[in-house]
């Protein structure tokens, strides 16, 4: 791994009296596609909204593209170009599939090397999901799941990031969407984009993620390469699968 | 007789057609899962069964009483019990209590206003949570639980009713993979010890190649397939609009 | 009446309607961005017409009127952002309750700050430079500036549309209105969006008030009027809906226009003067429109706030300590007499405590348990203490009569009332209880001839042996006693729980059978009922009641004193109320801006524990950041 893009130190969550996480330590390289995966309630949204800042009540260091974002509010995180896809997708459901993308605009930027980062129009995105270039001035109330699922990413991108944290994006929807979804994930890769996904199908983490955090109660248990984990089947057994 | 018999059922919401002519049988003790694409007309078609939603038109027969456009109250007291996506309980009361307020309305105690609640149907809320596994919860706050341990509360209140019928909208939705197939195996002995039929919607496609009996898929408002495990899964137009190549998940791989 | 008669009132109610739209969107844009609702902007919507007055007549001509005007929105718009970073800013992720608290705080603070700048006295504005004179329209006279008014309102409004539809402002307001963290997460400052959208709001409603400069005078009792009036057409019209702010605006504004324009009529066996049934016209408007669209004309249902509130223990039966201490505080309030001879105050204080505890006792049945956050409980202890009042009046009925029936006259108007409150939840909820309790204030006040007026009912003494106060704090303490322990009994009862069975989640409620509207809307008209024995005893202890009595401020009383002994204990109630009613009694009476230093009591409360006082207590005694 040649340089990291987002490291995070000793972070930890509270929902008021209730502890969430509990010291966590990992890093996503430049580029690289890391999927943190543990059961429901292990922590893993809790983790991607407290790097946002999305969390009040959090301690630890995050640091993001060689600066400090621990103390950041989320739209000042967003601005250094971190994007956040939730699992919920909270699209505007009252606004267009274009002006959803117009919400996420921000200018193009670059990597610290002054190498440009990718970035993206409403016409690079419709490329990347065809089903939404069929309905520029759709509602959102009137797109179904997978569309919505498709257009909270781009509306992400619009955003023109280095790095997205991915929520779910296999949660709640059709396998045909999922294996969709797998396939972007994939070519936003290619494009030097890096991911921190959360996740808990095995079958799709395998086939987009590099390494891999499992998280337990709030703890990281086991960490690895994607390829170690899928032949690891005590670790599935224990922590992810049947 | 059918315990459910859905007849040209349709319903369109600002001339989209969400279901579109749908019609199907659950049979007596049956396991029956509603498949399909997201925006596929899943969630509408239930909630018209539930009476969430009116249907413009069709008919949906219960034992052969029509019950489209009843209210969801008077639907679960013809014997249709329910669980949610998103599971609901009542988080001010205890687990128990949660149990004992569904056994009231069912014995049409809900306006009494003097005898306190804490004895009346306790012994049968207990046994019910004892048939989930959740009887050493029964005096804990329910909003303290673990999320699937909230599912098997909400069952045990499904059942409370003793329905003829449960509709469980994704029941194994946002449980990992262990905790869905525990649930969704006592779900399957708890109706087959009652006789209890089952209509269940479902995005895991593991849990339902494994336990489902009949599997029927919906797609753009309509029927598209409906058999066993064996045919749907080797059903060409399902694999083209909901499966793609199954490598996403594992009990499709035939 | 005439066509053209009915014509030309239509038209003097379009120019009503233009202020009505002004006040209203304000509030519905700020509440669609923040999920606040501004209780405030009726004051806004006042100073509008103070700070009007005073460019309209210290500067002449023109410049001065139209200059005045301008200036008057600007000044207003950036009192909105100061009130917005100062305060509302604080808490925004505070409950919903106390949020509107914090607001209401603010309507007392920003009426004595004008009644300390102005003086008590209704102040007449010049008439509109360029615009003084009348147009002759079906052959009556319009004047002018009536005109100008119609066309204003409209224009706004178009304006306004322009910018939500078009512009990346109006799209990320939009956008905010569903989901603001979200707007946050992907890169917006929301912290400028929220100031500039309440600016803009707060602005609208003093651009409003100062249009009103030359058609009313400023009058002090204007804000309370003014967001009773936008209440009730932000209900009509849809949350969030300018354009339905509009129309709600001129429906409103044309049924009363028409009643007035109507005036009396002799229909042979019968007179009625319509002119007197406004107020009733305008409930008979919001209620069909509710029956027909719960979410008003051109709204939608909207999504459930995110509640952040402390979650709620199961209710436990009282514990031994808890009953020994309710035996030692009712043996030492049975003593109480004793001291009579020598420190009377003492029980009239006493009296007071007793009845503030049935008024909070019943209003947090409904608000904790029930979730029903009532913001116009005052209409219920209103009706229990002019029906008792009343029929001494007129029928001379003796005091027992009176105290029975004034609770069933509080159980008939909540069954009334409760019946489109329960149809609603949250912040509709908390605006129409108290839309109603405004108009129940204001048949008191309308109705000079039955009630009294503004006067009031006087003479309402109990008779012997009720009128020494020690025999009439005892009969106090008795029903007291009986009220909270029924409605302590009620809660434990299958009742109780399916009335917060309900609150909980009404999904799964009604998944099991229950009613939820109808366990509600029983639970709010015995709140209601209850009510109405402490306005009842109330009259007979003051020995008169007056509109005065029963204004908003005593529904807010009822919040205070609630949220003051925490909404999620069952003793919380009696705790708040007394604490409360000795405070009102011992220190607010000190001061002629009583209201200002309450507002800042409020303030400081909401602003020091801004999780309310039951959460900041867990905080404090908590096991937070333990390892």
């Amino acid at each position: 791994m040649s340089e990291l893009m987002l490291t995070v130190e000793n972070l930890s969550a509270w929902y008021g009296a209730a502890r969430i996480l509990y010291d966590l330590n990992f890093n996503v390289g430049r580029g690289e596609v890391v999927a943190l995966m543990g059961r429901n309630g292990a922590g893993k949204s809790t983790t991607m909204k407290a790097i946002m800042g999305l969390i009040a009540e959090r301690q630890g260091v995050v640091t993001f593209n060689g600066g400090d974002i621990s103390r950041l509010k989320p739209f000042e995180i967003a601005r250094r170009g971190l994007g956040f896809t939730p699992e919920d997708r909270r699209i505007f459901v009252d606004l267009t599939v274009m002006e959803n993308l117009d919400i996420g605009r921000q200018p193009p930027r670059n990597f610290p090397d002054g190498t440009p980062a990718p970035s993206w129009t409403p016409s690079s995105l419709f490329k990347l999901f065809p089903n939404l270039a069929e309905m520029p001035q759709r509602l959102g109330y009137r797109m179904s799941g997978g569309e919505q699922q498709m257009l909270t990413v781009a509306r992400t991108l619009m955003g023109n990031p280095l790095l997205v944290l991915l929520d779910e994006p296999s949660e709640g929807v059709a396998p045909l969407i999922v294996e969709q979804m797998a396939n972007t994930i994939v070519e936003l890769k290619k494009e030097g984009l890096s991911i921190l996904l959360s996740e808990q199908n095995i079958h799709f983490a395998r086939l987009v993620s590099d390494r891999v955090y499992v998280l337990e109660k709030g703890q990281i248990h086991w960490q690895g390469s994607m390829t170690d984990l899928a032949d690891n089947l005590d670790i599935q057994r224990a922590y992810l699968t049947v | 007789m059918s315990v459910l018999e859905v007849r040209a059922l349709s319903k369109a919401f600002g001339g989209v057609r969400a279901v579109n002519d749908v019609a199907f049988v659950v049979e007596p003790g049956e396991f029956l899962a509603m498949i399909g694409p997201n925006g596929a007309g899943k969630s509408t078609c239930f909630n018209m069964i539930n009476g969430q939603l009116a249907p413009d038109s069709g008919e949906i027969l219960l034992e052969g009483k029509n019950i489209a456009g009843l209210a969801p109250r008077a639907i679960w007291r013809l014997g249709v019990g329910r669980t949610f996506q998103v599971a609901a309980t009542f988080g001010s009361m205890t687990v128990v209590e949660n149990v004992q307020m569904a056994l009231l309305s069912h014995a049409g105690e809900i306006y009494r206003f003097w005898r306190p609640v804490a004895q009346m149907h306790r012994v049968r809320a207990l046994d019910l949570l004892g048939q989930v596994g959740m009887q050493d919860a029964a005096d804990r706050p329910s909003r303290e639980l673990a999320y699937g341990d909230v599912k098997r509360i909400e069952l045990a209140i499904a059942l409370a009713n003793e329905p003829r019928l449960l509709l469980m909208d994704e029941p194994t939705a946002g449980m990992a993979p262990r905790e869905r197939n525990e649930l969704i195996a006592l779900v399957k002995r708890l109706v087959v010890e009652r006789g209890v039929s089952v209509l269940f919607t479902e995005h895991s496609m593991d849990v339902v190649f494994a336990y489902a009996d009949r599997i029927i898929v919906l797609a753009r408002g309509r029927v598209i397939a409906d058999g066993n495990a064996a045919a749907i899964r080797d059903n060409a137009k399902v694999r083209e609009v909901y499966f793609g190549t199954g490598k996403t998940f594992a009990g499709a791989a035939s | 009446m005439t066509f053209s008669a009915f014509l030309f009132q239509a038209l003097n109610g379009l120019s009503t309607a233009s202020g009505l739209f002004f006040i209203a969107v304000g509030l519905s844009l700020i509440f669609g961005v923040s999920r606040i609702i501004n209780i405030a902007h009726g004051s806004l919507y006042m100073l509008g017409t103070y700070i009007a007055y005073t460019f309209a007549t210290h500067i002449d001509g023109g410049l001065g009127y139209w200059g005045g005007i301008v200036a008057t929105a600007l000044i207003v718009g950036v009192l909105g952002a100061l009130i917005e970073i100062v305060l509302l800013r604080r808490i925004y992720r505070a409950p919903e309750l106390f949020q509107l608290l914090a607001t209401f705080a603010l309507v007392l603070v920003i009426n004595d700050a004008t009644l300390w700048l102005w003086g008590p006295e209704d102040l007449l504005g010049p008439r509109a430079p360029g615009l003084r004179g009348a147009i002759e329209v079906f052959g009556r006279q319009l004047p002018s500036y009536d005109l100008f008014l119609i066309f204003i309102g409209p224009l706004v409004l178009i304006l306004l549309h322009f910018a939500l539809a078009r512009t990346r402002f109006g799209r990320l307001v939009r956008a905010a209105t569903q989901d603001r963290e979200m707007v946050g997460a992907l890169g917006v400052n929301q912290a400028v969006l929220f100031t500039s959208v309440f600016a803009l709001g707060a602005l609208l409603a003093g651009l409003g008030g100062a249009l009103q400069v030359a058609r009313e005078p400023a009058n002090l009792a204007t804000d309370l009027v003014a967001i009773g009036d936008a209440f009730v057409v932000v209900v009509v019209g849809g949350m969030g809906s300018i354009s339905g702010a509009y129309l709600a605006a001129v429906i409103i504004a044309e049924v009363k226009a028409l009643c007035i324009g109507i005036g009396v009529v002799d229909f042979g066996f019968v007179t009625v003067n319509f002119s007197k049934f406004t107020l009733v016209a305008e409930f008979l408007v919001m209620a069909a429109v509710l029956i027909a669209r719960p979410y008003g004309l051109l709204g939608k249902p909207q999504a459930a706030v995110r509640s952040i509130a402390e979650p709620e223990e199961p209710i436990r039966p009282a514990t031994p300590m808890l009953k020994t201490l309710a035996v030692i505080v009712l043996a030492l309030l049975m003593c109480l007499p004793l001291l009579a001879q020598s420190s009377p105050y003492l029980l009239i204080l006493g009296i007071d405590v007793l009845i503030a505890v049935i008024f909070a006792t019943s209003l947090h049945f409904i608000m904790g348990p029930g979730g029903m956050h009532s913001f116009g409980h005052a209409a219920y202890f209103g009706l229990g203490a002019y029906g008792a009042a009343l029929l001494v009046k007129w029928l001379g009925a003796p005091m027992g009569i009176a105290l029975l029936v004034a609770p069933l006259a509080a159980l008939a108007g909540a069954l009334l009332f409760g019946w489109f409150a329960v149809r609603l939840s949250g912040v509709y909820l908390a605006m129409l209880t108290l839309a109603f309790a405004q108009i129940v204030w204001a048949a008191v006040f309308q109705w000079e001839g039955f009630t009294g007026g503004s006067n009031g009912v006087i003479g309402v003494w109990p008779p012997p042996p009720f009128d020494k106060s020690w025999v009439f704090f005892v009969l106090t303490l008795l029903l007291a006693i009986a009220a909270v322990l029924l409605l302590r009994r009620l809660l434990f009862a299958p009742f109780g729980y399916a009335m917060r069975a309900g609150r909980d989640s009404v999904l799964r409620a009604e998944a099991i059978g229950i009613d939820v509207k109808r366990v509600h809307w029983l639970a709010f008209a015995i709140a209601g009922g209850i009510c109405g024995v402490a306005g009842g005893l109330f009259a007979f202890a003051k020995g008169s009641i007056s509109p005065e009595t029963i204004s908003v401020g005593r529904s807010i009383d009822g919040l205070v004193m609630v949220l003051l002994g925490g909404i999620q204990t069952l003793t919380g109630p009696i705790v708040g109320a007394s604490l409360y009613a000795l405070l009102q009694d011992t220190v607010m009476r000190q001061t002629e801006y009583w209201r200002a230093l309450l507002g800042i009591i409020i303030l400081v409360l909401v602003l020091a524990f801004p999780q309310g006082i039951v959460g900041a207590a867990a905080h404090l005694f908590g096991k937070r950041r333990a390892p």
